[in-house]
């Protein structure tokens, strides 16, 4: 037999377990590292399983072997709520989570304007609702306790003791769990993890013992259920308004339980584990309540009559001998009702701490509280402080009820309190119309029937009158707990679930419907109950992101969409980020916030950001009307804006389109001016010795002779420029059309040299090399041509050597094929040989043939022809290089 | 007393229709084409009459006749300019730099003559 000593060492062995896994998920938690494996959907579902206290673990076997399967509603309820509700699980989650809830009682009072009374109605509500459940796990390892201390033949082994240092040892184990640090999201990944471990050795030990019983004792499948139909377990009738009732109680309690709701949605990392839960949570269910019935059937078969079944599972392998099964077992049923302890003394303690002694503390102190580290030590000690009080008030429950109560009994009668809750929260999330005071009405209403037809009737031990519960009150008998209004027959839960509840709602919808919401409920009931339009979906999760969401949305509307997205992209780059959304840093929050209150003030801009960021009084809506009226205004004030930035622009391209027509009339006007000049010259000449030829008698024929060879070579000039300016005229508006033909360099050459030295006495010497010169060519031949002869006549004409020689060399690169033409003259000054390409551009007037338009027209040609012309230095004499680009030789290779 | 006159001039057949107008008429007629030393030239000559194009290479004709009108006893010299370019800012412009006739290119040998002939007279009465 196993001595206490050794099961004490066993347990506090496993405390210290828990308190190492607890410690290290947390650190962890803390470095980043592991998170995926923390933030995973299992252990969310494992950590779901708080649901199943010591209640479900030892109390199923003693509730079927007492009621047969009506158990199975307990696991029914949450089991249809996962499988069944899922979605407004998950819109419970994201209410959750964008409302920065902490608690039920918070939510509950966030959804109705923030009321504190609603708070400490339902903190209240939660503390009595689940004393009795407490109660019930000091119980349930009391007696577990007890089991093995009568086994043990040294043992002096008192339960009053016992329970004591139980209910003070959890104290210790839940505030040393759950106030080791102050999380601003109440998160604790230490204890989620720890429960999650829990979660597993429940199921393991419940497993072990179902399998033992089955194929160790019963002889199988088929014996157990012989066993079983020959039960008692076999014969209870299932009573419809009893299960049904259950059902919905555990439903009910699945939802509004304080530590269902720490686990369900404070702790929940991912809206998306709600999937996996959905169907994850009903089989651990299913897998736990497995073996209960052939535990119960074989239990009450095998063990002697008067036997607790609610101990079954303990005791049946303790009566074969099974010490370490049973000790298993023992650890499972510790399992659970350590984990539903801690959990529920720190969502409690949270409640009773952030609704109850703080606001307390606060109105004590004057002018509040300045230094936030003496603030978070009243909060930690106020938490310690809550979880003692709630142990205390579970250990005197327990002493009060006379710990004679079934389990099961006990764990209905807290469902039932905390399920008065229900209403209020459902209403809050579907219904806008829900008021504060239809919450406060029906919460009243529900919990103060739910005290009066079923905590206080199981409480015993005088604490009602037992003529009340007979007679009536006073001797009115309508007002009999049992049976409200005369109403009798019905099973005690059954009346006091439907008085209460059906009550409750009543009134919360009536209440609702004729009182008026403030406008703080009007904006919090349309982000409650249209929360998916309002937050991000499953990808912004994570708080940060969602924040930043929330930010950029409001910035958009202050600042206008572009400028706002540049301002997130460029912080969000400077972070590293790989969205386009940064992490919401104190250090990006102060640079947004200089930002807004550029445009809205800095108080309103400090105000928008804290509401974000740190959760003010004002709602999120409330707020975008704000901006929304600014942003319009700012509109407003903008379009003006690009108006006058329109006019000025407009201004500004006529300005410049007038600049341009100017510097065109300009030119035309000095052109013009040049043309006039060019024309007026030859015709002087050809005027003058027109009318001496008219006028003169007795000229000499000679003279007569030149005279007539001079208006003749001044009327070719004339002739010539026309042709050039026409020529120019068309090549500068690209109106030309070349004509493209194939032919060779070098006959180009050929007939260009002979055009261009033809009709003078002493044409200078054209020196080339014909081998080079066999480029086959695909362009304006003609073209070409005339910008070659151009180049030779010029040479012919300006060249100042004694003996005038012209060098043509041809060079093909890559990308060009060049032809330079060099003579042996003085060349052109330096300050010249830009000049040389404009129009009417001459550098000495002797000699001069033309009008100085012949480089010009040189020059737009090759740019028609895809090349250039350009005039090179440092060759000795004047020298201009012809660039054709070598695509149009080489096409024709 | 023969009349001289300077003929400042860079297009060749120009000068020698002037030339053989002028020499026909009497006038023993000087001529230059470059316009850098052209003051230089119409001082050392001393004529009884200028006849100046505006269009010339290194100084054109109305810095030319500017900077005659500032030496002292040139003041009042007949000074016939004609241009090419006959646009009525020349005309100002000339005017302005002191000029005593104006006429643009081209020109009827009649007219030119009766100016040089009303301008040497107008001098000879003063």
């Amino acid at each position: 037999m196993a001595s206490l000593n050794l099961l004490i060492l066993v347990c506090l062995g496993y405390v210290v377990l828990l308190f190492l896994v607890a410690f290290a998920a947390d650190r962890f938690a803390a470095q980043g590292a592991g998170a995926r494996w923390l933030r995973s959907p299992l252990v969310y579902t494992l950590s779901l399983s708080i649901y199943c206290t010591a209640w479900t673990f030892y109390g199923a076997v003693g509730y079927a072997a007492r009621s047969g399967l009506e158990f199975v509603t307990i696991y029914l309820g949450p089991s249809l709520v996962m499988m069944a509700w899922w979605w407004g699980l998950r819109k419970l989650v994201r209410v959750g989570r964008s409302q920065r809830v902490t608690s039920i009682a918070d939510l509950i009072s966030s959804r109705y304007g923030k009321s504190n009374l609603l708070a400490i109605g339902v903190t209240v509500l939660a503390v009595i609702g689940v004393t009795p459940y407490i109660a019930l796990q000091l119980q349930s390892i009391t007696l577990s306790f007890s089991i093995f201390a009568e086994a043990d033949p040294n043992g002096t082994y008192s339960a009053e003791r016992s329970v004591f240092w139980v209910a003070a040892g959890l104290a210790v184990f839940a505030i040393l769990f759950g106030t080791r640090n102050l999380d601003a999201n109440e998160r604790h990944h230490g204890v989620v993890t720890a429960v999650a471990l829990e979660a597993v050795v429940k199921l393991v030990a419940l497993v072990a013992v179902g399998i033992f019983v089955v194929w160790g004792l019963a002889g199988g499948i088929g014996a157990t259920l012989d066993r079983i139909d020959a039960s008692k377990i076999g014969q209870w009738q299932v009573e419809s308004g009893r299960w049904a009732t259950i059902t919905f109680l555990s439903a009910a309690a699945f939802l509004c339980l304080p530590r269902m709701f720490q686990v369900m949605v404070v702790e929940n990392v991912d809206e998306r584990h709600l999937r996996i839960a959905s169907w994850a949570f009903p089989l651990y269910l299913l897998i736990m309540s497995l073996f209960v019935v052939p535990i119960a059937a074989v239990g009450l078969d095998i063990m002697p009559e008067g036997a607790n079944p609610d101990l079954f599972v303990l005791t049946v392998p303790l009566s074969q001998g099974q010490e370490t099964l049973a000790m298993l077992s023992f650890l499972g049923g510790f399992s659970s009702a350590t984990s539903m302890v801690i959990v529920a003394a720190m969502a409690l303690s949270t409640m009773v701490s952030n609704h109850i002694v703080m606001p307390i503390w606060l109105n004590s102190r004057e002018g509040g509280a300045s230094v936030s580290g003496d603030v978070r030590n009243v909060v930690l000690m106020a938490r310690r402080i809550s979880i003692a009080v709630v142990m205390a008030f579970g250990y005197f429950y327990y002493t009060l009820s006379g710990g004679g109560a079934a389990l099961a009994a006990i764990g209905l009668v807290s469902f039932g309190g905390i399920a008065q809750i229900l209403p209020a929260m459902l209403g809050g999330l579907f219904w806008r119309g829900a008021t504060r005071t239809g919450a406060l009405a029906g919460l009243t209403v529900g919990f103060g029937l739910w005290v009066y037809t079923m905590l206080l009737p199981n409480l015993g031990g005088g604490v009602m009158p037992q003529i009340w519960l007979t007679e009536g009150p006073l001797g009115i008998g309508w007002l009999r707990p049992t049976a409200l209004f005369g109403i009798e027959g019905l099973d005690p839960t059954v009346h006091a679930v439907l008085w209460s509840m059906g009550l409750n709602t009543l009134f919360f919808c009536a209440a609702s419907l004729v009182s008026f919401p403030s406008p703080l409920e009007r904006l919090q009931g349309a982000q409650f109950v249209n929360v998916f339009e309002h937050s991000a979906g499953p990808r912004g999760w994570t708080g940060s992101v969602a924040q930043s969401e929330d930010l950029m949305i409001m910035s958009q509307r202050i600042l206008g969409g572009e400028e706002a997205r540049a301002l997130f992209l460029r912080e969000a780059r400077r972070q590293g980020a790989r969205g386009h959304l940064p992490d919401p840093t104190p250090g990006f929050l102060e640079r947004l916030e200089r930002e807004l209150s550029g445009s809205v003030g800095a108080a309103a801009a400090h105000a928008m950001i804290g509401q974000i960021v740190g959760g003010s009084s004002v709602s999120v809506e409330d707020l975008w009307a704000v901006a929304d009226e600014t942003a319009q205004m700012l509109e407003y004030s903008n379009q003006l804006e690009a108006k006058s930035d329109e006019l000025s622009r407009t201004a500004k391209k006529l300005r410049d389109a007038n600049e341009k027509l100017t510097h065109i009339s300009l030119q035309k006007d000095a052109f013009l001016s040049q043309v006039s000049h060019e024309l007026r010259t030859p015709m002087t000449s050809i005027r003058a010795f027109s009318e001496i030829l008219r006028d003169t008698d007795g000229l000499a024929d000679e003279d007569k002779t030149r005279y007539a060879a001079i208006i003749h070579g001044e009327a070719q000039r004339l002739t010539r420029l026309l042709d050039d300016l026409l020529d120019l005229s068309v090549l500068e508006s690209g109106q030309v059309s070349l004509n493209t033909g194939a032919g060779n360099l070098g006959d180009v050459l050929d007939h260009s040299v002979s055009t261009a030295l033809a009709g003078w006495d002493t044409p200078l010497q054209v020196q080339r090399r014909r081998t080079d010169e066999d480029v086959p060519l695909e362009t304006d031949l003609d073209r070409l041509a005339q910008v070659f002869i151009n180049l030779i006549a010029n040479a012919q004409k300006y060249c100042d050597a004694e003996r005038p020689g012209l060098q043509i060399v041809v060079q093909q690169t890559p990308d060009f094929l060049h032809v330079d033409f060099v003579d042996n003259g003085s060349g052109i000054p330096e300050d010249a040989q830009q000049m040389v390409f404009e129009k009417f551009a001459r550098v000495s007037t002797e000699k001069a043939g033309g009008a100085g338009l012949g480089l010009a027209i040189c020059r737009e040609i090759m740019q028609r022809l895809g090349g250039d012309v350009s005039y090179l230095r440092g060759r000795g004499g004047g020298a201009f290089r012809v660039s054709l680009p070598a695509a149009l030789s080489l096409a024709a290779q | 007393m023969s009349r001289r006159v300077v003929l400042i001039e860079d297009e060749p057949n120009i000068i020698e229709a002037i030339r053989f107008l002028l020499t026909r008429d009497g006038w023993q007629v000087e001529t230059h084409s470059d316009g850098a030393d052209a003051v230089e030239v119409i001082r050392a000559a001393n004529p009884d009459l200028v006849i100046l194009d505006v269009m010339l290479p290194g100084k054109n004709g109305m810095d030319i006749l500017k900077d005659l009108r500032e030496i002292e006893g040139f003041e009042t010299l007949p000074v016939l300019m004609l241009t090419a370019r006959g646009q009525a800012k020349d005309r100002e412009m000339a005017e302005k730099a002191g000029v005593s006739r104006f006429m643009t290119k081209p020109f009827s040998n009649a007219e030119v003559m009766d100016a040089v002939r009303d301008l040497h007279a107008q001098a000879s009465q003063q």
